[in-house]
């Protein structure tokens, strides 16, 4: 669920998607007040620029990066990780989870692995992963998709254990096979909550990989702010920090609108106040 | 009786597990260096416990943790309620709450680093910035969601507002500020073990990488170990208070 829907209460009991001109910029009064803050605090002298460095020399750094080709190839980078990670994590989790809401000993084998496994810091393997895969990128994929696949595999075994009996005895009265019962029913009736799943992990996708940078280095949006932090260079820092703020907001966005694509069939999407 | 052969059955995998880590270990299947046999990370362990300093480190980790979760439970909800119950309120942190959500939290290290330097308050900042917005959320949700024939009965008995916030609409967020802090509290345990390894000079975290570095790697397992222990029954005991709590509805 995109906070987006859960937060715009103008939105409520209207059946309308298109926001006003007036409603958006409303909406973005506070935020213009608040970097007006920032801007001015900054000025003022009441913190040093260590601390908090003025709005404009943080967007100077991110033009010249972005002039530099450095901000292209470190977002880049991040992005690269983050979704390849989270693609593994996808495709895993939902086939993981189709096994396992399928087959007795698969889910005697996992359903334990996952519910001792889903609740822990997985982050603290990261040295272990070092050991084992090195500092590059396999090894901070492997960890974006270790920590992202755990609700991607609960979402999809509760999605198809959500589906209704009757509609699988439908489907089966009329002869379907177990391969087309999987994917012209039990799949489709699962999406919402699947997607829902893949919604979770996505942003933990990104924390793990902004961390594995942190940790390990070898350029990302992650490592370049490690750097900044270390070298006392504070507008490289909250550069990193609207950088990756973007990114996070974009990618949300980008799978909010993914979902609102899939379930166009969906009940879910004639409910204004849900889709 | 019956109870504890179920349970057996459907905890053997990890027995299993645990069993081929041993074996593989023992075997040489695998170098010494990249997995210790599970017998010599127990010892290793055993060995860690009977120092001072793997207490002081795990006192200072759950002291960080504790005290970032209380500040972005109380600050947290607080906010949420507010937002709900009252317009003005609202419109102003809506839209800043909106863009803060998809922030990925670990992007604030370094700046907490950068504020508050490597001890005890930067990470206590970190957990609470990155665990307030679930806590939230649920506030509002839940508080958005108190029944308004509830709220109009409170108002038709004369209830002021104070009374209405304590009585009724704070009793009605109770469960989904429970599940926030679910989200909050696993969220907690990933910060404060990245913070660590990342930028301190003390707790679990930082004792991780500090033995990795060393080569001490029996140990460097062992707290690996612990620390994902601790957040799995963090997470249990959790869940067994929220079951005891929401017993009244």
């Amino acid at each position: 669920m995109a906070m987006s829907e859960t937060l715009s209460y103008l939105r409520r009991g209207r059946v309308v998607r298109r926001h006003s001109w007036r409603y958006t910029i409303m909406a973005c009064l506070p935020l213009v007040v608040l970097l007006a803050a920032w801007e001015l605090t900054t000025r003022s002298g009441l913190v040093t620029p260590f601390m908090l460095p003025p709005l404009s020399a943080v967007f100077g750094r991110i033009m010249e990066d972005a002039a530099s080709g450095e901000l292209a190839s470190a977002v880049g980078t991040t992005l690269w990780r983050a979704l390849a990670g989270f693609g593994i994590s996808a495709v895993g989790g939902i086939a993981l989870g189709i096994l396992i809401s399928q087959y007795k000993t698969v889910r005697w084998f996992f359903d334990p692995i996952i519910s001792v496994g889903f609740p822990m810091p997985k982050i603290a393997f990261l040295p272990i992963m070092i050991l084992w895969l090195g500092l590059f990128d396999v090894s901070k994929i492997t960890m974006i998709a270790f920590n992202a696949i755990f609700p991607v595999v609960t979402a999809t075994i509760a999605g198809i254990e959500g589906v209704e009996k009757q509609i699988i005895w439908s489907a089966q009265n009329l002869g379907a096979s177990r391969k087309r019962l999987m994917w012209d029913v039990l799949l489709p009736a699962a999406l919402p909550q699947i997607l829902t799943g893949l919604q979770v992990a996505l942003p933990i996708a990104l924390i793990v990989g902004i961390l594995t940078e942190m940790a390990m280095g070898g350029y990302g949006v992650g490592a370049t702010m490690q750097t900044a932090s270390r070298m006392a260079d504070s507008p490289g820092v909250f550069a990193g920090i609207i950088e990756i703020a973007i990114v996070g907001y974009v990618l949300v966005q980008a799978m909010a609108f993914v979902r609102r694509r899939l379930l166009m069939w969906h009940p879910e999407a004639l409910d204004a106040t849900a889709a | 009786m019956a109870g504890l052969t179920a349970r057996l059955i459907r905890y053997s995998p990890l027995l299993i597990l645990a069993v081929l880590w041993q074996a593989v270990a023992q075997f040489g299947l695998v170098a010494r260096s990249a997995l210790p046999p599970l017998s010599d990370v127990i010892k290793a362990w055993f060995a860690l416990a009977a120092t001072s300093g793997f207490w002081f480190n795990a006192v200072d980790s759950l002291y960080r943790a504790f005290a970032g979760l209380a500040l972005a439970i109380v600050i947290g909800a607080a906010i949420g309620i507010a937002m709900a119950s009252s317009k003005p309120v609202r419109a102003v942190l809506n839209p800043i709450v909106e863009v803060f959500y998809p922030l990925p939290k670990s992007a604030l290290i370094p700046v907490t680093a950068l504020w508050l330097g490597f001890g005890d308050t930067s990470k206590i900042l970190l957990i609470f910035l990155g665990c307030m917005l679930p806590v939230t959320l649920g506030a509002y949700n839940g508080a958005r969601g108190a029944e308004q024939t509830l709220m109009w009965s409170a108002r038709s008995l004369g209830a002021s507002r104070l009374r209405m916030l304590m009585d009724v609409v704070f009793p009605s967020a109770v469960p989904e500020i429970l599940n926030g802090i679910r989200t909050a509290l696993a969220t907690s345990f990933v910060l404060l073990v990245s913070s660590e390894m990342i930028a301190a000079r003390s707790g679990l975290g930082f004792m991780i990488g500090f033995l990795g570095d060393g080569g001490n790697f029996d140990a460097m397992f062992a707290v690996v170990f612990t620390v994902a222990f601790m957040g799995f029954i963090a997470d249990r005991l959790y869940q067994y208070a929220m079951a005891r709590t929401l017993q009244w509805r």
